[in-house]
């Protein structure tokens, strides 16, 4: 009885001892939570960095801004926030949930998406003003939506849609399904969609370049794994990886 | 032996209803409430939800008749086909009303090129969304009912020279009265509440398709507060109407 | 004008094989055992159940000739009393009496005043506007019965119909559906497991086992020639019409019994052939009814043994087999019958 419990120790001890053998220091669990819009590129990032730190276990979490910026808020155990907008990483930094200066890791700026074959024949912003297009657009709650308002405004054409939806997913299936004619979404939503959905880049894009900030959390209770992830993402074969899918780079 | 696991059940259901009553910011409650925007999603949601219930009892009735006394083969399969709609995220099925009836799907499409009809983004897209969701409801209740009732009522009926509509009508239907209004009730409430269908399906635009759900959700985005003061009108205005209900024709309890 | 029926049902394991002619104005009574094929004749009957082979007709009119005719019960002109009267609960007992003329086109008016009249006849005017939960096991027949009748059918059928009521109701129901039954000049066919029952409301019975029919006669002559144990059992009971004055009852076809209880008017009087002891002696003393009989049969059953006498009135016996000994009596021996006021059962008629 005596000597198993020695043995499971020793055993024990000699995991620990791999585990921190990497050069970083990073040990066991870290845990993310990611924009939706990132889903793609943060499971591949995860996995390079799991490679890259043998035993460590990236845990991801994909969903809103808003509604991570509240889980953290409301307590949920995470290392880092990878917010699609600026103002709910600060609803965090507000609570007193992150102290470090948050990085902009990347950039996305919108694209008018068409279902592929452009039936509508929508060629620009001023389509989306005509009467018999249908148009999708996210609900100005969302930072897509947001975004979609200012270039409206920089392009001078009154905003017009026939929905609000609640995110880029949300208008993407409306665009793939054909339902509307075009609408605003970012450019790696356009390169997600693959072959169903086309994108139209448009000059007023400049206009709303929505940045993604990233920030290791005050709590996290990997603080290690925290920052070596947020290091990890700006390193540049994170910034590959994000510009494969179609971010810009900061 | 059973209160205490009915109590526990009552305060599982009851204490979260309670953590947003704490939580409302009751200040702004009242500009919220009277605000333009509330009005008409409240509005939206109470037309659409009853016009869904209609819809679930002119279709769900004879459906669940035909469930519980039809003689046709693979009524088990059936049954669980119709509750589908239970089970499937509503999301998907959204998605699948578009694939039937969005403007490029199997039947929308011709509902487009030879009527002009278009149903998605309309507020009749709100009630088909909701009445696919709520249907089960009604008809799993009605069914219940129907196969509860003495089915030889219906024969001295037909002694007494009823035809079957007449049956239905006047014996069948009076006598099953209970499962419908529940079961009307239950896809009241259902449709009143319903989100994931209905926003993929009917999408979400002020005045049109914004229902309180969706109004909820989007302010969820923003501003929790005013989310919180939202549901509370909504549960506030269903457990009224659901009382109300209950009081005329259920005659609960006295 | 009459009823033809030859009905053949199969069903799982179950064959009804029973024909059945029916003349206007006659009451036939199917008698028999549970299981035995009644009901399944009566929905039969009523077109609530296709028969397999067979036909039914109504003079020349077939509704039901398989393969090729079959008239839905909506579409025959037939009244059902069902045995818990199925009355609808949503409804009042105008309503519900009023459902039939409606459903056969009668305007709403017209119904409810023929409904008000039916419920008038059957003693239930006061309670028209009652709902069936809150109407007496007895009213609620009646209405079940006003129901029936109120469409004027061709063809009544009565599943059990006194079945669902306690002892004291049942004697006045009895007595007064007899008198609509009597009234009734269409067809009558009543399905029932009680032996008084038929024999007080039918012209005819018809003993159904096994699905078909095993004697069929006019009451008195079944009981008086039952041909199987089971009928003798079955209707093994002394059974007469008479008029009672106090607590003596003249018998319609002669004789006069004394009884317990007194009563005056038409009634039934019956009694179990057991209650009745036989003697070779006028018997003395003790306050009885004792007449003078003349052995016609004897039968063997299992247990006992039942005499046949003639006499006023004429009499069912069941003795022991050692009282028989110690008789030693043969067709044709004259014997006084004995019968104690006690046994005799007194219902109006």
């Amino acid at each position: 009885m005596f000597r198993t419990a020695l043995a499971l120790a020793a055993a024990l001890s000699l995991v620990g001892c791999g585990s921190t053998q990497q050069a970083s220091g990073v040990t066991g669990d870290v845990t993310v939570f990611a924009a939706a819009s990132l889903t793609g590129t943060f499971t591949e990032l995860g996995r390079r960095f799991e490679a890259a730190h043998p035993g460590v276990r990236v845990r991801l979490n994909f969903a809103g801004s808003s509604a991570l910026a509240q889980q953290i808020n409301q307590g949920a155990p995470v290392d880092v926030f990878a917010s699609a907008a600026p103002a709910n990483l600060e609803q965090v930094a507000d609570a007193g949930g992150i102290t470090a200066t948050p990085a902009v890791f990347a950039r996305n700026r919108l694209r008018i998406a068409v279902p592929k074959g452009n039936p509508g024949k929508v060629a620009g912003l001023v389509d989306f003003g005509r009467a018999d297009a249908k148009i999708a657009l996210c609900a100005e709650q969302v930072p897509c939506g947001a975004a979609a308002r200012k270039v409206f405004e920089a392009a001078g054409v009154a905003l017009r849609a026939d929905t609000l939806e609640q995110d880029v997913k949300a208008v993407l299936t409306k665009v793939r399904l054909g339902e509307v004619d075009a609408a605003l979404v970012y450019r790696t939503d356009v390169a997600a969609a693959g072959d169903e959905v086309e994108g139209i880049a448009f000059p007023e894009a400049d206009q709303a370049v929505n940045d993604y900030p990233i920030a290791p959390l005050a709590k996290a209770p990997n603080a290690a794994g925290a920052q070596a992830f947020v290091d990890f993402v700006r390193s540049d074969e994170g910034r590959a990886v994000l510009a494969e899918a179609g971010f810009d780079s900061p | 032996m059973l209160v205490v696991p009915a109590l526990l059940g009552l305060a599982f259901l009851l204490v979260p209803l309670a953590g947003l009553l704490i939580r409302a910011p009751w200040a702004t409650v009242p500009d919220r409430l009277f605000s333009a925007e509330v009005g008409e999603a409240l509005r939206l949601s109470l037309v659409c939800a009853s016009l869904a219930t209609v819809v679930c009892l002119v279709l769900g009735i004879p459906l669940a008749w035909l469930l519980a006394r039809g003689d046709l083969p693979g009524r088990g399969f059936l049954r669980a086909l119709v509750t589908v709609p239970l089970v499937l995220p509503p999301v998907v099925g959204g998605v699948a009303l578009l694939l039937v009836l969005g403007r490029r799907g199997l039947i929308g499409q011709y509902l487009d090129a030879w009527f002009g009809v278009s149903l998605p983004f309309t507020t009749a897209g709100v009630v088909v969304a909701e009445a696919f969701v709520a249907m089960p409801f009604l008809v799993i209740s009605v069914e219940g009912a129907l196969r509860a009732a003495d089915p030889r009522y219906e024969e001295a009926a037909a002694t007494l020279g009823a035809s079957r509509w007449l049956t239905f009508r006047r014996v069948t239907l009076p006598s099953v009265m209970p499962g419908v209004v529940a079961g009307a009730v239950l896809c009241w409430a259902r449709a009143l509440g319903e989100f994931g269908a209905t926003i993929t399906f009917a999408g979400n635009f002020p005045g049109e398709t914004t229902t309180m759900p969706l109004a909820v959700y989007l302010a969820l985005e923003t501003e929790p507060d005013a989310a919180i003061v939202l549901s509370i009108v909504l549960l506030l205005v269903s457990v009224g109407v659901l009382a109300g209900l209950r009081d005329r024709w259920i005659g609960g309890p006295t | 004008m009459t009823v033809h029926a030859e009905l053949r049902v199969t069903r799982d394991r179950f064959r009804l094989e029973l024909d059945l002619n029916v003349a206007p104005g006659e009451v036939v009574a199917l008698l028999g055992p549970n299981g035995a094929g009644k009901t399944t004749a009566l929905r039969a009957l009523a077109g609530l159940l296709p028969l397999s082979a067979g036909h039914i007709r109504l003079d020349d009119q077939p509704w039901d000739e398989p393969p090729k005719v079959f008239v839905p019960a909506e579409r025959r002109p037939i009244g059902v009393v069902f045995q818990d009267y199925l009355l609808f609960g949503h409804l009042t007992a105008l309503e519900n009496v009023a459902f039939g003329l409606r459903a056969r086109g009668a305007h709403r008016g017209t119904a409810r005043a023929l409904a008000g009249d039916w419920l008038d006849r059957v003693g239930l005017a006061d309670h028209a506007h009652t709902k069936p939960r809150e109407l007496s096991g007895g009213q609620a027949q009646r209405v079940a019965l006003a129901r029936a009748l109120a469409t004027g059918p061709r063809l009544l059928l009565l599943d059990e119909p006194l079945a669902a009521l306690d002892a004291s109701t049942r004697l006045t129901v009895r007595a007064e559906l007899g008198r609509h039954l009597a009234d009734f000049p269409g067809h009558t066919v009543l399905v029932t497991h009680d032996p008084l029952d038929a024999m007080v409301l039918a012209d005819r019975l018809v003993i159904v086992e096994h699905g078909r029919a095993v004697q069929h006669g006019p009451p008195a002559e079944v009981a008086r020639h039952p041909r199987t144990d089971y009928v003798a059992d079955l209707v093994g009971l002394n059974l007469y019409r008479g008029t009672a004055a106090g607590t003596a009852v003249t018998l319609a076809d002669g004789g006069v019994l004394t009884v317990a209880e007194p009563a005056s008017g038409t009634v039934h009087v019956a009694f179990p052939p057991s209650a009745v002891s036989l003697h070779p002696e006028p018997p003395s003393g003790s306050p009885r009814n004792t007449w003078q009989v003349i052995v016609t049969d004897i039968e063997q059953h299992a247990h006992t043994t039942r005499v046949r006498l003639d006499g006023t009135p004429p009499v069912l016996a069941d003795i022991t087999t050692a009282t028989l000994a110690d008789l030693r009596v043969g067709p044709g021996d004259a014997l006084w019958a004995a019968l104690k006021a006690t046994e005799i059962r007194t219902y109006p008629a």
